[in-house]
């Protein structure tokens, strides 16, 4: 096994870690940064750098770790933040993308702009703190050697858990007044809390206690991070190792010992680790076996490259002698990767093992434990496919059996509703691996408000709703784009400028929510912002100068509806957001393309409410099977309203030969499903027929058929694999009984009906009007 | 000159071939085999609305949707009754599954290079575009189709046309 075998899962693990990290970055609030933010985003930058490290991504590497440094500085409160120090923080990051992106394609990163970030951050720590980062000058070396120290264990000696009968100072760094009581509050449970005193930067308790460390430990990280305190004997020494002999400590021998690891992890990890120096013994069992390797490769080093293949607690590194076990904690590492900065205060105390190294992993452990498997979307189409067909193909014994002699063939009877249940389950289950939470889409829109917002001058303020609520990946991909174009939108030309929002009476900041929510089989988004709303007047005049068919008398959704026709922008001037490229259109053609649709709410001087509204799923809908002559269609469940049975006083017969049904007060026109679509043998009398009230696009339209059937889940089907677009026709399913149903395209379908009256017309103008309208509604009566 | 010299040409083709023999009404025809991925009888397709009448439908060929086309009709040959001897060719031609309609499959031959003589100009019903060439064998005569480029043709409108 090669060591570029682990390439892949570092770059997935890093892109991740660097998502972390610009989401930390931007939830940061510059005047009180967040201790636990300001953590996590020093601990992604290390585990990259270690990676980094282990792999020879030198320009990685050393950007991470000059990174690394200042975040340090920034949170031991060495290091102000403040905005533009953030915003050379996220720079950073998205050099740090680069830089990974260069590495994944088997190129080098660019030298120029990995030397313009390296110079920009030594400056800022020679402007902040006055200290030069890069002590030792050159890249990776000097990286190295400043880093060993701190990943050496020392050689002090540590109480075992076992030796744990007596006193021990526990030593509480950066830990707020409250939480200092509760872990008092909490040690006191464990045993005798002898005396506790300090500040916040540094609180000592001193405390009696038969139990372990390691069971102090445990308790104490429910409410704070391993860095965050020490455990020590009381008359231990206070480790002070120079750090030269450290050093030294750290080309010697090395026992890693691994739990609970598999023969085939094991063999696995045995020549890993034959990679990075020489094996010189290896023995044990399943539980603990145990590696002595003579490697000159950091501990930190040996431990990235192994938590690619076992998690960090299944894992210890200790020297090869060493009386104790002192373990190598990473936060730790990086803790006292400034050696002049770390000594005095925060000097790390070896811990005893076991816990410290799956606190080490702990960016990436988020809450229980969760573990994952990373799988191609094809493998998983094709299953979703096979399940498909399962379920077809079960629902077609299920018809077959329904006629059965329920007492004599009751234990096939009872085997058939066994599988049904189970095809359904398993149906669910496969459905849900492809679904993912919309967070993954929103998480990218803090960077993109911040910086839309800081080119147009404007205070926005960010809110998100609905993160977890989940959908299809490849929806959730597809969205992205026409998203942004709408957040982009609405920051330009929704959300007004902070003076014209004052003088409107209305907060300086403006507001721009993304939600998400569940309805039904559907999905809504939306993008909402407290603007100015669009402008009725506005958009009226500009659909004229456009040529575009308006009246003064349209409904305000049509009016809204105008913003999507192409070539349409009310920006008076392009601006460096929007007005250029894609537009609304775009955004809308996109949408139906998912299979869904956009509704736009506004008010004037109240704001504008963008509601995109999608298919969960673009594999699976619930469906209402109708029957036209003979032939079964199905209709998106999502777009039926109500269905009814037309009465003759409501039916109007229009210009034409048009008809429209009153629905409460709402004049809908009417579409025959079998002249749209030629079906011979079909109900013609329009009170015989089921009006389906269903709406598309915003629109409400009255589908006449024959007779509804019900209600079923199909799986979609494209029709244009091996066939064509049909119109009035968004795709195929097939049915229990194997044959193929057509699902219809609502919005299609008026077009076609129109366009099939628009032939006909010519042959009906000579007809007066009246004699139309008695004929239509003669074949009504 | 023509298709069927120039693959006589090529080394690859020099070799015999074998063709799939089917009627429609008293005419017979070939396609090559290759293309063939199973023949099965007829069943119930679901029309397409406004689709060329030649378009029989679609169908359920294990969860694949495929289109199905009546060769007669294409053809303008006299419409016959679907019977027991009625059969599919499903046919693969560019990433595409399709059915074909015809009145029933004879047998598997195979033609020598020499036995395929080039298709002379037919009328407006059947381009020899799609043809090609004609088999000769004994005192039959086998109209050999050029089903790749007969199916992807824009006048069979299985396709959609780019420029839409």
């Amino acid at each position: 096994m090669d060591i570029t075998d682990f390439y892949d899962t570092f770059f997935e693990e890093a892109e991740e870690l660097l998502a972390d990290m610009e989401r930390y970055l931007l939830e940061l609030d510059v005047d009180e940064p967040d201790t636990e933010e300001l953590n996590a985003i020093f601990r992604a930058a290390h585990s990259i750098k270690g990676g980094a490290g282990t792999f020879g991504f030198d320009a990685l590497q050393k950007t991470t770790h000059l990174f690394e440094n200042l975040l340090d500085h920034t949170r031991k409160g060495e290091l102000t933040l403040r905005r533009d120090i953030v915003d050379t923080f996220l720079e950073t990051k998205d050099m740090l993308s680069d830089q990974l992106d260069a590495y994944r394609n088997g190129d080098e990163p660019d030298q120029e702009a990995f030397e313009r970030i390296c110079q920009i951050l030594q400056q800022l720590a020679l402007e902040e703190i006055g200290q030069d980062l890069d002590e030792g000058g050159a890249a990776a070396p000097a990286v190295k050697a400043e880093l060993e120290p701190a990943a050496t264990p020392t050689s002090a000696p540590e109480a075992e858990p076992a030796a744990g009968a007596g006193q021990r100072i526990v030593t509480l760094l950066n830990v707020g007044e409250k939480d200092r009581q509760l872990l008092v509050e909490e040690l006191g449970q464990l045993g005798k809390v002898v005396s506790h005193q300090g500040d916040e930067q540094r609180y000592e308790v001193v405390l009696a206690s038969t139990d372990s460390d390691d069971d102090i430990e445990a308790v104490m990280c429910f409410i704070i991070d391993a860095e965050q305190f020490q455990i020590r004997p009381v008359d231990a020494a206070q480790p002070d190792v120079p750090a030269d002999s450290r050093v030294s400590a750290e080309e010697g021998q090395r026992v890693i010992t691994l739990l609970n690891v598999g023969e085939k992890d094991r063999q696995l990890l045995v020549e890993e680790l034959g990679q990075l120096g020489d094996v010189v013994s290896q023995q044990g069992d399943e539980v603990r076996y145990e590696v002595v390797l003579a490697s000159s490769v950091s501990n930190d080093d040996i431990e990235a490259v192994m938590c690619f293949i076992v998690d960090a607690d299944q894992l210890q590194i200790t020297t090869d002698g060493g009386a104790a076990s002192p373990v190598v904690n990473k936060e730790k590492a990086g803790a006292a990767a400034v050696p002049a900065e770390a000594a005095p205060k925060a000097e790390p105390t070896p811990k005893p093992a076991a816990k410290a190294p799956a606190k080490a992993s702990k960016p990436k452990a988020k809450g229980p434990e969760t573990s994952s498997i990373r799988v191609s979307v094809d493998k998983v189409d094709q299953i979703i496919n096979l399940v498909g067909e399962l379920i077809i193909t079960q629902s077609m014994l299920d018809q077959t059996v329904s006629d059965m002699d329920a007492v004599a063939d009751s234990a096939l009877l009872n085997g058939m509703s066994l599988l049904q249940r189970n095809a359904r389950d398993l149906q669910e289950s496969v459905m849900s691996i492809r679904m993912i939470p919309m967070d993954f889409v929103f998480s990218r829109f803090p960077r993109v408000v911040r910086e839309t917002a800081g080119k147009l001058g404007k205070e926005i303020e960010l809110v998100t709703e609905g993160e977890s609520t989940e959908l299809d990946k490849s929806l959730t991909e597809r969205i992205i784009d026409p998203l942004t174009h709408l957040v982009r939108n609405s920051l330009d030309h929704g959300i007004e400028m902070p003076e014209d929002r004052v003088a409107a009476g209305k907060p300086r900041t403006g507001r721009l929510t993304l939600s998400a929510q569940h309805q039904g089989g559907n999905i809504l988004i939306e993008v909402i912002d407290d603007g100015a709303g669009l402008n009725r007047d506005r958009l009226l005049a500009k659909a004229r100068e456009n040529g575009l068919p308006v009246s003064d008398s349209m409904s305000d959704d049509e009016v809204w509806q105008l913003i999507f026709a192409p070539g349409f922008s009310t920006a008076k001037a392009v601006t460096d957001v929007s007005g250029r490229g894609v537009g609304m259109d775009v955004v809308k053609r996109n949408i139906q393309g998912m299979g869904g649709h956009v509704e736009i709410m506004s008010k004037a001087g109240e704001g504008t409410r963008i509601r995109i509204v999608l298919p969960l799923t673009l594999a699976i809908l619930d469906g209402m099977s109708i029957k036209v002559g003979g032939e079964m269609f199905i209709l998106p469940l999502s777009a039926v309203l109500e269905s009814l049975q037309p009465a003759k006083e409501d039916l109007y017969a229009m210009a034409g030969d048009d008809v429209v049904l009153k629905v409460r007060d709402e004049y809908l026109p009417v579409v025959a499903v079998h002249e749209a679509l030629d079906v011979p043998d079909a109900k013609t009398k329009l009170t015989e027929t089921i009006a389906v009230i269903v709406q598309g696009e915003g629109r409400r339209y009255a589908l006449l058929v024959d007779d509804l059937v019900g209600q079923q889940q199909v799986v979609v089907k494209n029709l244009e694999t091996n066939y064509r677009k049909v119109p009035g026709v968004s795709a195929a399913t097939i049915l229990g009984d194997g044959s193929v149903a057509l699902i219809l395209d609502i919005t299609g379908l008026h077009r076609l009906s129109r366009a099939k009256k628009e032939v006909r017309r010519p042959e009906r103008t000579y007809q007066s009007l009246e004699a139309l309208t008695d004929k239509e509604l003669e074949t009504s009566s | 000159m023509n298709q069927t010299t120039e693959a006589a040409m090529t080394a690859a083709e020099a070799h015999n071939r074998e063709f799939l023999v089917f009627s429609l009404g008293e005419e017979e025809y070939a396609v090559d085999i290759l293309k063939v991925q199973e023949i099965r009888g007829y069943e119930n397709v679901t029309r397409i609305a406004n689709a060329p009448d030649f378009i029989k439908g679609v169908t359920n060929l294990r969860g694949v949707i495929v289109p199905i086309v009546d060769l007669r009709i294409k053809f303008h040959l006299d419409k016959v009754e679907y019977g027991g001897q009625t059969v599919v060719i499903v046919v693969n031609v560019e990433d595409r599954v399709v059915g074909i309609v015809v009145d029933g499959v004879s047998d598997v031959m195979t033609l020598s290079p020499d036995q395929i003589k080039p298709a002379p100009e037919f009328g407006v019903t059947l381009s020899s575009d799609f043809l090609s060439g004609l088999g000769s064998l004994e005192d039959r005569m086998l109209v050999i189709v050029d089903i790749d480029k007969l199916l992807t043709s824009d006048e069979m409108e299985l396709v959609e046309r780019v420029a839409e």
